[in-house]
């Protein structure tokens, strides 16, 4: 079994090459009691931080994606200690400068551009805060849609900005005041309100599990969607 | 003709009839002002600061996606990015060890190689346009308004970066001139207006705001024109205040030079009036039969 160095807060393992750090950290004998989440690189929970033995930069992954190599310094971090203002969205609107009332650290952004060199998601972390600055909820939104919440960015600023909480609160007002309502979803919820579907889903709740399967497999598949 | 220009913060916000203003009078003089891509804050209030490598990335990487765009010059409506921006440049052709660094630090960028002119809109006008072929192109001169030009600080502080005479300057005066307007002249022109003052001291601001409004009224002056969306903030809105302190205050509304520009080539005001002028411009521009085509 081909096998690599890492060190998990110091302290040397050799484990399987080609286990995810989650894995190899498992492996040595850790147990996740937080820390993970799905397994599969959309919770944010298992933030990592990590140097190789020879660079002399910081490297940030989720710990459930990346897998080892060898010389990998590791260490956790689960969470980042980066309050969320509270708001209320029904009683505020996505004005120019709503992102900066409830985050006001923005305007210290320096443009160093750290953010974007410690994302996961390789997110344009930089240009959503100087969007956000500027007002525009929209391209906030647009920039952070892939962003798992990991708080890496956030660990990381010079000016102690709480980046993904800034760029939440731009998706909800873009969600709530700007996206363009979908008409078929409103059209859809008024069927099921006046309970269109009302027999067709009695119809299935007394079914029996034979039956039910025997449909499930016969359901229509829209082509190029896997599961 | 087309040129890359730089926003800033202020034009997407609380300056927005700058902005439009701005690229409407261009586009009517046949040159297109496109938008620097990706473009962050100049960097204004951290830049100011002297050996502080953190707060020259700001302005040094716009510079950069300046080069990425291919591009040798950048245009700037607001003084403030003016001169943000030109100083920064300036500072690291002079400091190239200083420079080296920064593009160590910016190792996710290209170096930035020191070859991006910066540019006011104004220095565009004057120097690459022409007055002369802005008078040409005025379809409805602005006869008998008498307009205050108003500079401030940095469009001539300090002298590597002003664009004009920091004593003298006339950039503004001949630009009037040229849309057939009369310019007022006022000891308080090159004056500064307070600029951040507004947010700790407002008083400061609405005594240095009434000196400069006053004079101008004494002058005979109308309309003051300015190039800086702080100063226009300061000498506009912060007459609500000034009227408190001072009696018998009379408001002067304050354009920005482009709404003049864009007025003078025949454009229709209503497509970059906002509500964000304190003193309502119109009044005056109706009396003058500037409002409709
Ligand atoms: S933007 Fe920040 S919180 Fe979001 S994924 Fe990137 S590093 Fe994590
Ligand atoms: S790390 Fe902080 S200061 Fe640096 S670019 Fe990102 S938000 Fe701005
Ligand atoms: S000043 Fe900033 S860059 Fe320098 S060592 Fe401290 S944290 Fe690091
Ligand atoms: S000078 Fe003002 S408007 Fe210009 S980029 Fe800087 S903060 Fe924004
Ligand atoms: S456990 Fe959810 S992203 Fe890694």
């Amino acid at each position: 079994m081909e096998t690599v160095r890492i060190y998990i807060m110091g302290k040397e393992y050799s484990v399987p090459a080609g286990l995810t750090v989650m894995k190899a950290m498992e492996y040595a004998g850790y147990k996740f009691i937080r820390g993970a989440g799905c397994r599969a690189g959309f919770c944010g929970a298992c933030g990592t931080v990590y140097r190789k033995e020879d660079e002399y930069k910081l490297r940030f992954a989720v710990a459930c994606q990346k897998l080892v190599e060898d010389g990998m310094y590791l260490v956790q971090l689960p969470f980042a200690p980066a309050p969320r203002a509270s708001y209320d969205l029904e009683k505020i609107r996505p004005s120019d400068n709503v992102l900066l009332k409830f985050y006001p650290e923005i305007a210290r952004c320096v443009a160093c551009n750290t953010c974007t060199k410690s994302c996961p998601q390789e997110i344009q972390v930089m240009d959503y805060i100087q969007a956000a600055l500027r007002g525009d909820i929209r391209r906030v939104a647009e920039l952070s849609f892939d962003c798992i919440q990991c708080g890496l960015c956030s660990m990381r600023c010079p000016a102690d900005i709480k980046h993904y909480h800034v760029a939440q609160l731009a998706r909800r007002l873009y969600g709530k005041y700007l996206a363009p309502k979908a008409e078929h979803l409103a059209q859809r919820v008024a069927e099921i309100e006046q309970g269109k579907f009302n027999a067709e889903l009695d119809r299935l709740t007394r079914m029996e599990r034979k039956e039910l399967t025997k449909l499930y497999e016969a359901r229509q598949i829209e082509e190029g969607v896997g599961v | 003709m087309k040129v890359l220009y730089y926003p800033g913060c202020s034009l997407k916000t609380v300056a927005e009839s700058f902005e439009r203003s701005a690229k409407l009078a261009m586009a009517a003089l046949g040159v297109e002002l496109v938008e620097l891509e990706r473009w962050n804050c100049c960097g204004t209030v951290s830049a100011l600061t002297t050996d502080d490598l953190m707060h020259q990335l700001a302005p040094i990487r716009n510079l950069i996606r300046v080069q990425e765009a291919g591009e040798e010059r950048l245009v700037t409506l607001c003084a403030m990015c003016y001169n943000t921006l030109k100083r920064a440049d300036l500072w690291v052709a002079q400091h190239p060890e200083e420079l080296a660094k920064i593009n160590a630090f910016l190792d996710e960028e290209p170096d930035y190689r020191g070859k991006v002119r910066v540019l006011h809109l104004l220095e565009l006008l004057r120097d690459e346009l022409g007055f002369a072929t802005v008078k040409e192109r005025v379809v409805r001169p602005l006869t008998g308004l008498r307009v205050i030009p108003y500079y401030g600080c940095l469009l001539l502080r300090p002298r590597e970066v002003g664009l004009d005479s920091a004593e003298n300057p006339r950039i503004l005066e001949d630009l009037i001139v040229a849309l057939g307007a009369e310019p007022v002249d006022t000891p308080y022109k090159t004056q500064c207006c307070g600029s951040y003052h507004t947010t700790t001291h407002k008083e400061i601001v609405a005594k240095r705001a009434h000196a400069i409004l006053s004079s101008a009224r004494e002058h005979g002056g109308e309309v003051l024109i300015s190039s800086c969306p702080l100063c226009s903030f300061n000498l506009d809105n912060r007459q609500r205040l000034v009227r408190e302190l001072y009696d018998g205050f009379a408001p002067v509304p304050v354009l920005y030079f482009t709404e003049l520009l864009g007025l003078a080539l025949g454009l229709d005001p209503q497509a970059w009036i906002s509500e964000q002028h304190y003193v309502d411009p119109r009044p005056l521009l109706e009396e003058h039969q500037l409002l409709k085509r």
